[in-house]
C-alpha cells in the first residue's frame, strides 16, 4: 500500500540543540505505528513538525502523495498532544462541538458524529457537565473523542493511555484497532513499550534527534536476537554440557540457553535427542522491546543532552 | 478567516454568557449612580432647621444679621446667660451667642457660639459667614461710612471673554465642560486598555496553564487562535460599553424625574468640572450650561471614541496577549512581564493630564500623534474642537499612526506569541522574546 506520509531529512535546529537531525522514514497506510524514544529525544518537535504547527529547518514531508500544506491538510489529521486540556467551565458537548467546528466541520455534521461517539463510548449523559466536574480518566475519553471526531487519515496520539484505568484503556486501545481497520493511520507515540509490541506494526525509535532505528516490530526483534531459548526436558537430566550452547539459567528441568557462534538451534535438539532425553518444548526468546529499547538508549547521555549546549 | 470568528464567537458567548458579566454591566452602573445619586441627595436636601439666639450687648450687630433658609438668628434682649441655656435644654433654641458688653468687632475679639449638640459642617460654615458678614458690615459702616452692597458693586470686575479669530465666541461653559468630557473619555480609555488588556491576557495564560493551546493549535494557526480571543473579548467590551451608554442616558432621563431639585445640580456634576459650576451659577442658568453643551459634538466625539477605543484596544491587547503566552503558572511572572506594557498607558495618563490643561502644547500633539499614547490623549483633546484646537491633519494622522502601530504589535506579538505559547517551564527573559519576534518562521 501507498505511505501516507513521508519524512525526508527533516531537521529542526534550536538556539542550543539539534532537536531533530536529519530524520527520514516512511508510513504505511492503515499502518499502527510507533514513534518511540526516550524523553527529549525530539520526538514532540518531529510530531508538531508532522502535525503543521512547527516547520522544518530544512527537509520536505509528503502527505497523502502531496508535499504537506498544513493549512488544507490539517484536517484530514488527529492530533492528541502529550500536554494536552481542556476548556475547564466549558460543558463538554459545546467543547467537543467547538473544536470539531474548529477542524472544519459544519455544526449539522459535527453535531452528528459527536453524537456517534458519545454514543459509542457511553458518554452521552455527560453533555451538560463542566470539564471540571470529570476525573482525569472521563477527560482523556473526551480527549480521544475530539481528536478522532471528524475521521482524520492520519492520527497522532502522544502517550494516549496516561492515566487511564485498564478498562478505559482497553476500550480506547480497541478503538484505535477499529479506526486502524477502517484505513486510518496511527502514529502512536509513547514510551511504554510493552504497549508498542502490542499494538504496533512499525516503528522508529529516535534518540538525541536521530533515528536508530526503523522497522516492523517482528524484524526489529530478530535483528537483536541474542540466539536465546528456552527448553523444557522430560525428567531433570545431568551431564547436558555441549559446546552447542551455554545454560544460562536453570529450575528444575527447565533450561534458559544461549546458542553459541557457529551451531544452529537443531544442534542443540539433536544433541538432546542422541542423549535420549525427553524434549517437551523448545521456544526462542526474542528480546522485549522494552530491553532493545534500553540497549540502544542507556548511555547515550540522552537525560543529560537537554542541558548541553551545543557549540 | 472563518476559524477565527469560531473562536471569537465561544470567547464571546463564554464571557457574556457568564452571571459575573450581567452583574457588573448592569449593576456596576446602577450602583455608581445610586452612589451618586445619594451624595447630590444629601449635599442638596434641606437640612433641619437651626435656631441661633443672639444676646448683643455691645449691639455690634446693630440688629441686623442674615436670617433666611434653614439657619435663623433671633436677636434677644435682657436675657441672662442662664435663661439662654434653659432654653436650649428645652430645645427652644439650638445655640446662641453672646457677646459681652463693651466687645470691639474691630479688635478682632472672638465671638464663641455655644451649641446644646456639635453643630454640622454646613451649618458651622454658614452660621460662621453670616456672623463674619454682618460684623464686616457693620465695620464698613463705623469706619467707612458705606454699605456692604456699595463696596461688593465697587469691588465687581467686569466679564472677560474669549474668542478666536474665526470670531467664535468660546464660552466659558464650553471650555469647562470639554475639559469634563475630555477627562472623562480619556480616562475612561485609560481604563477599558487596562481591563480588556488584561483580561486577554488572563484569557491567554489560561489557555497554556491548561495545555488547551496546542490542542487548539494542532487546528488553527497560532495567529488566529490569538485573533480570535482578541476580537472576541473586544466585542464583550464594546458590548458592555454600549449597555453602559444606554443606561447612562436612560439613567440621566429618568433619575431627575423622581428628584426634581436635583436636576440642575446632576447636570452639572455629570460633567465634573468646577469651571462650568460656577459660570452656571454665576449667571444663576441651566441654559447657559445647555448651550455649552450643545456646541460640543458629541457625534463625532462619540465616533472618535469608538474608533481610540478599538485602535488602542487592538494595539495592547496584543501586547498583552503576547504577555500572557511568555506566562507559566506563576502569576507573579505576569506582573513583571506586564510592566513594561503598562509603562506607556501610565505615561499616556500623565500626558493627558497636562494636554487637558494645554490642549494645543507640543506635549499634548505628541501625545496623540504616538500610538502608544494616541488614544487616551486624543481623546481628552477632542472634545476642545475639531478643527479648531485639533486641526484635521492631527486627526487624520494620529488614526494612520494608531492603524499602523497595531498592525505592527499585532504582527511582533503573533510572533512571540506562536513560540511562547507551546514553551513550558522557564520564563523567558526579554532578550529571549525580543529573538522570537524577528526570528523567520
Amino acid at each position: 500500500m501507498d505511505s501516507i506520509l513521508e519524512l525526508h531529512n527533516l531537521k529542526k535546529y534550536y538556539a542550543t540543540q539539534k532537536a531533530v537531525d536529519d530524520i527520514s522514514f516512511n508510513i504505511k497506510q492503515g499502518d499502527i505505528f510507533g514513534l518511540l524514544g526516550p524523553n527529549g529525544a525530539g520526538k514532540t518537535t518531529l510530531l508538531r513538525m508532522i502535525t503543521g504547527i512547527f516547520y522544518p529547518d530544512s527537509g520536505n514531508i509528503t502527505f497523502d502523495g502531496r508535499a504537506f500544506d498544513p493549512e488544507n491538510d490539517i484536517i484530514k489529521i488527529g492530533y492528541m498532544p502529550e500536554e494536552r486540556g481542556l476548556y475547564k467551565k466549558m460543558k463538554i458537548g459545546e467543547q467537543a462541538l467547538y473544536l470539531a467546528q474548529l477542524k472544519g466541520l459544519s455544526k449539522a455534521d459535527a453535531m452528528q458524529k459527536i453524537k456517534f461517539w458519545f454514543k459509542r463510548l457511553e458518554m452521552e449523559s455527560w453533555w451538560n457537565k463542566k470539564v471540571e466536574d470529570l476525573s482525569k480518566g472521563m477527560s482523556q475519553k473526551l480527549q480521544f473523542v475530539t481528536t478522532v471526531l471528524h475521521e482524520p487519515k492520519l492520527i497522532i496520539l502522544d502517550e494516549p493511555f496516561s492515566g487511564l484505568d485498564p478498562v478505559n484503556a482497553n476500550l480506547i486501545k480497541d478503538e484505535i484497532y477499529g479506526l486502524a481497520q477502517r484505513g486510518s493511520t496511527i502514529i502512536f507515540s509513547t514510551h511504554r513499550m510493552e504497549q508498542v509490541e502490542e499494538i504496533c506494526d512499525h516503528i522508529v525509535l529516535v534518540n538525541l534527534g536521530k533515528k536508530i532505528l526503523d522497522g516492523t516490530v517482528a524484524d526489529v526483534k530478530q535483528q537483536f536476537k541474542e540466539n536465546k531459548f528456552s527448553i523444557k526436558l522430560a525428567g531433570i537430566p545431568t551431564g547436558v554440557e555441549d559446546a552447542a550452547y551455554e545454560i544460562i539459567d536453570q529450575q528444575a528441568n527447565a533450561f534458559t540457553m544461549k546458542i553459541n557462534e557457529g551451531y544452529s538451534s537443531n544442534d542443540v535438539l539433536l544433541h538432546f535427542i542422541n542423549q535420549g532425553i525427553g524434549i517437551e518444548s523448545f521456544n526462542e526468546l526474542l528480546p522485549s522491546l522494552n530491553d532493545i529499547f534500553i540497549q540502544l538508549v542507556d548511555g547515550t547521555k540522552s537525560v543529560t543532552r537537554a542541558f548541553q549546549n551545543l557549540t | 478567516m472563518n476559524k477565527i470568528w469560531i473562536i471569537a464567537r465561544r470567547e464571546f458567548l463564554s464571557r457574556v454568557q457568564k452571571k459575573t458579566f450581567l452583574l457588573t454591566t448592569i449593576l456596576l452602573p446602577i450602583v455608581i449612580f445610586g452612589l451618586y445619586g445619594l451624595i447630590i441627595y444629601f449635599s442638596v436636601k434641606s437640612s433641619e432647621n437651626y435656631t441661633v439666639a443672639i444676646a448683643d450687648n455691645a449691639n455690634v450687630f446693630g440688629g441686623k444679621i442674615d436670617s433666611k433658609d434653614d439657619i435663623k438668628f433671633v436677636f434677644v434682649k435682657n436675657e441672662s446667660l442662664s435663661q439662654l441655656k434653659e432654653k436650649i435644654t428645652k430645645k427652644e433654641l439650638d445655640g446662641y451667642v453672646w457677646v459681652p458688653e463693651g466687645f470691639k468687632p474691630s479688635k478682632g475679639d472672638t465671638i464663641s457660639v455655644v451649641s446644646g449638640k456639635t453643630v454640622g459642617l454646613m451649618n458651622r460654615e454658614e452660621i460662621q459667614k453670616r456672623i463674619n458678614d454682618a460684623l464686616e458690615n457693620q465695620r464698613l459702616l463705623s469706619s467707612l461710612q458705606i454699605s456692604k452692597k456699595q463696596l461688593d458693586s465697587l469691588q465687581r470686575g467686569n466679564e472677560v471673554k474669549f474668542s478666536t479669530t474665526e470670531g467664535k465666541e468660546e464660552n466659558d461653559t464650553k471650555v469647562g465642560i470639554s475639559y469634563g468630557v475630555g477627562y472623562a473619555s480619556g480616562f475612561m480609555i485609560y481604563i477599558i486598555l487596562f481591563i480588556y488588556g488584561t483580561m486577554v491576557m488572563r484569557g491567554v495564560m489560561e489557555e497554556k496553564t491548561n495545555r488547551i493551546a496546542e490542542v487548539i493549535i494542532s487546528s488553527v494557526k497560532p495567529f488566529q487562535l490569538m485573533m480570535g480571543k482578541i476580537t472576541g473579548i473586544g466585542a464583550v467590551g464594546l458590548v458592555q460599553f454600549i449597555i453602559w451608554v444606554a443606561l447612562t442616558v436612560t439613567l440621566r432621563i429618568i433619575l431627575p424625574l423622581f428628584v426634581p431639585s436635583m436636576r440642575e445640580t446632576t447636570e452639572v456634576m455629570n460633567h465634573g468640572a468646577t469651571q462650568a459650576l460656577q459660570t452656571a451659577k454665576q449667571s444663576g442658568a441651566l441654559d447657559n450650561l445647555m448651550n455649552g453643551l450643545s456646541e460640543i459634538n458629541f457625534p463625532l466625539i462619540i465616533g472618535c471614541f469608538i474608533f481610540y477605543f478599538l485602535g488602542g484596544y487592538l494595539l495592547y491587547s496584543s501586547l498583552f496577549a503576547a504577555v500572557g503566552s511568555a506566562v507559566n503558572e506563576d502569576p507573579q511572572d505576569a506582573q513583571s512581564l506586564t510592566l513594561p506594557i503598562t509603562m506607556p498607558i501610565i505615561f499616556g495618563i500623565v500626558i493627558m493630564t497636562s494636554a487637558i490643561n494645554n490642549p494645543t502644547s507640543n506635549l499634548a500633539v505628541f501625545g496623540s500623534l504616538f500610538p502608544l499614547t494616541s488614544p487616551i490623549v486624543m481623546m481628552a483633546r477632542i472634545p476642545f474642537g475639531v478643527p479648531n484646537t485639533v486641526p484635521y491633519w492631527q486627526l487624520v494622522l494620529s488614526m494612520l499612526f494608531l492603524i499602523c502601530g497595531f498592525l505592527c504589535t499585532t504582527w511582533i506579538s503573533a510572533k512571540i506569541y506562536r513560540v511562547a505559547i507551546l514553551m513550558y517551564g522557564k520564563k523567558p527573559t526579554w532578550k529571549e522574546m525580543w529573538k522570537w519576534a524577528w526570528r523567520k518562521n
